[in-house]
């Protein structure tokens, strides 16, 4: 379980948070919503370190993570799966190598092992004889469940997604929406997921943050969302001409 | 006022006050910036000079960048030092007039610039044109495709992983290829003199084995050394700090090509000052 206590943020005279508190729990698919520079990456980068929050305090499982040295940093880093909003597949190592990688550095496996492992990984997200293929040489939608797979191979404890299926289309992005809802309760891990995707919210959202202007504007879940008298979170609900016309 | 009286005191004129004033004007935007920007770099040396997180992992990134700014570099440094060799050979002979000097001095000549200034300076700076936009451009790559925050969250310190191996790489492997280099640039200068009969093989043999002062090959060696290190770890810093996109990195790269020839020809004054005279 993650707590975020008062977190504020500022870039120059810009407040991007302001005094945000939540929690993300565990074995559950978070979601971070909200429009676009509502504060929803900075968020996410406070929580995994990439961006020092002003004030506040952020928690893993009772553990700080704000204000402490960057080593004690990399040990909860050392339990954290991370997929970036392109991938951030290294383009010089092979779909192998990439999965591999956090086993290199964090375990004592035996090269035997590490292969089981990669191949168990890349298997769960349905991808197979694509182990030598480098990211250039995979569609889009390869490359997140290979970004997956990595963050999955260390057997993490939280997973962080930044707007998964970011430039999928409809059918590719359900399948890694899916994929990261059924590995959260497979493994009981804590998962967060930054995105501004109704199908993903209605879809997966079994607890939900709305951010509004760096504020935190509402919570719920996929089942209250629809129902909200919130205007602010309507209008962000209802924004699309499909939405609208299956309320219609 | 004061500067300018102990100026017109030492004989220079208003224009050279006016010169000097312009200059220290221009940089006083600047040195906060320079400041700024050395303090970074040190800060970003300390992060990476520490002990790499896996023995195995760290030994198979150096062997890749032994390959990628080493061996790769061998075919670019041996057309360059032999045909440094051959020209400085040529214009030696062709600028000995008096019958007192003997022919010898050509091979002596060729010698002594090859070891001393045109295999270790120039093989550097143009290993800082090819290496350092290389790791500068590879480094701002992973930088704006995330892959360095990636690495980050991983759990990895990213300087360590990335600009160790590549710095140690650097600096374990260009005295070998100056080392090649200069055998190469004194085999061009001696093949030219017998090709084009402005020195016979004996009279340029007889020079390159005359006067031999063992120190100019330690000389070498020492500005190769702190030359490879100006590449690597200035390339790097400037790639690892890229922000944006393309644009950025491609400015990254050009920047650490200029800013690692000013450096190596500043610290080439320096150490011939200090290790020569």
């Amino acid at each position: 379980m993650i707590f975020v206590k008062n977190i504020s943020k500022s870039f120059a005279e810009r407040v991007v948070l302001d005094n945000i508190s939540t929690s993300f729990e565990k074995g559950k698919t978070n979601l971070i919503i909200g429009q676009s520079g509502s504060g929803k990456t900075v968020l996410m980068k406070c929580c995994i370190g990439l961006l020092d929050p002003d004030g506040g305090e952020i928690l893993y499982d009772n553990r700080p993570f704000s204000g402490i040295s960057e080593k004690r940093k990399q040990d909860i880093r050392k339990e954290m799966g991370v997929l970036f909003q392109g991938g951030a597949l290294f383009d010089s190592f092979t779909v192998e190598q990439n999965v591999m990688f956090p086993l290199n550095m964090f375990t004592d496996l035996s090269n035997e092992e590490k292969l089981e492992r990669v191949n168990f990984c890349l298997k769960r997200v349905n991808l197979v004889n694509v182990n030598n293929l480098y990211p250039s040489e995979i569609s889009g939608g390869m490359m997140k469940r290979v970004a997956i797979a990595r963050a999955i191979s260390n057997s993490p404890s939280y997973l962080f997604c930044d707007e998964p299926n970011s430039g999928l289309d409809p059918k590719t992005a359900e399948v890694i929406d899916e994929l990261i809802s059924e590995i959260t309760q497979e493994y009981n891990i804590t998962t967060v997921i930054n995105t501004h995707d109704m199908n993903s919210v209605l879809q997966i959202g079994q607890r939900i943050t709305f951010l509004y202007n760096g504020r935190l504007w509402w919570e719920g879940d996929k089942n209250t969302i629809l129902d909200t008298d919130n205007p602010e979170l309507r209008d962000f609900v209802f924004s699309t001409e499909l939405t609208r016309r299956i309320i219609k | 006022m004061f500067a300018e009286q102990v100026f017109k005191k030492l004989g220079f004129s208003e224009v050279w006050y006016f010169i000097m004033n312009y200059l220290s004007g221009v940089f006083k935007g600047y040195h906060m910036v320079m400041i700024r920007m050395l303090g970074e770099y040190l800060l970003l040396m300390f992060t990476t000079f520490k002990r790499p997180d896996k023995g195995p992992v760290f030994r198979r990134q150096l062997m890749t960048e032994f390959i990628g700014l080493g061996v790769d570099s061998f075919g670019i440094v041996a057309i360059i030092s032999v045909f440094t060799g051959a020209i400085v050979a040529i214009q030696t002979a062709y600028n000995i007039d008096s019958p007192l000097i003997p022919l010898s001095m050509v091979g002596f000549t060729t010698r002594q610039m090859v070891i001393l200034e045109f295999s270790p300076t120039i093989i550097s700076l143009i290993l800082a044109g090819k290496v350092g936009s290389r790791i500068a451009s590879e480094i701002g790559t992973m930088r704006v495709t995330e892959q360095i925050d990636a690495l980050r969250v991983m759990g990895v310190n990213p300087a360590n992983y990335l600009i160790l191996p590549k710095i140690t790489a650097a600096m374990l492997f260009n005295p070998v290829l100056i080392t090649f280099s200069i055998v190469l640039g004194i085999f061009g200068g001696w093949g030219a003199c017998v090709v084009t009969d402005l020195v016979t093989s004996t009279d340029f043999i007889q020079g390159l084995r005359g006067w031999f002062e063992p120190f100019t090959v330690t000389y070498a060696m020492i500005k190769t050394l702190v030359f490879a290190f100006i590449i690597s770890s200035v390339s790097g810093f400037l790639g690892y700090n890229v922000q944006g996109g393309s644009i950025e990195v491609g400015r990254a790269s050009t920047k650490a090509v200029v800013y690692s020839s000013i450096l190596i020809i500043f610290f080439d004054l320096i150490l011939t000052q200090l290790l020569l005279i």
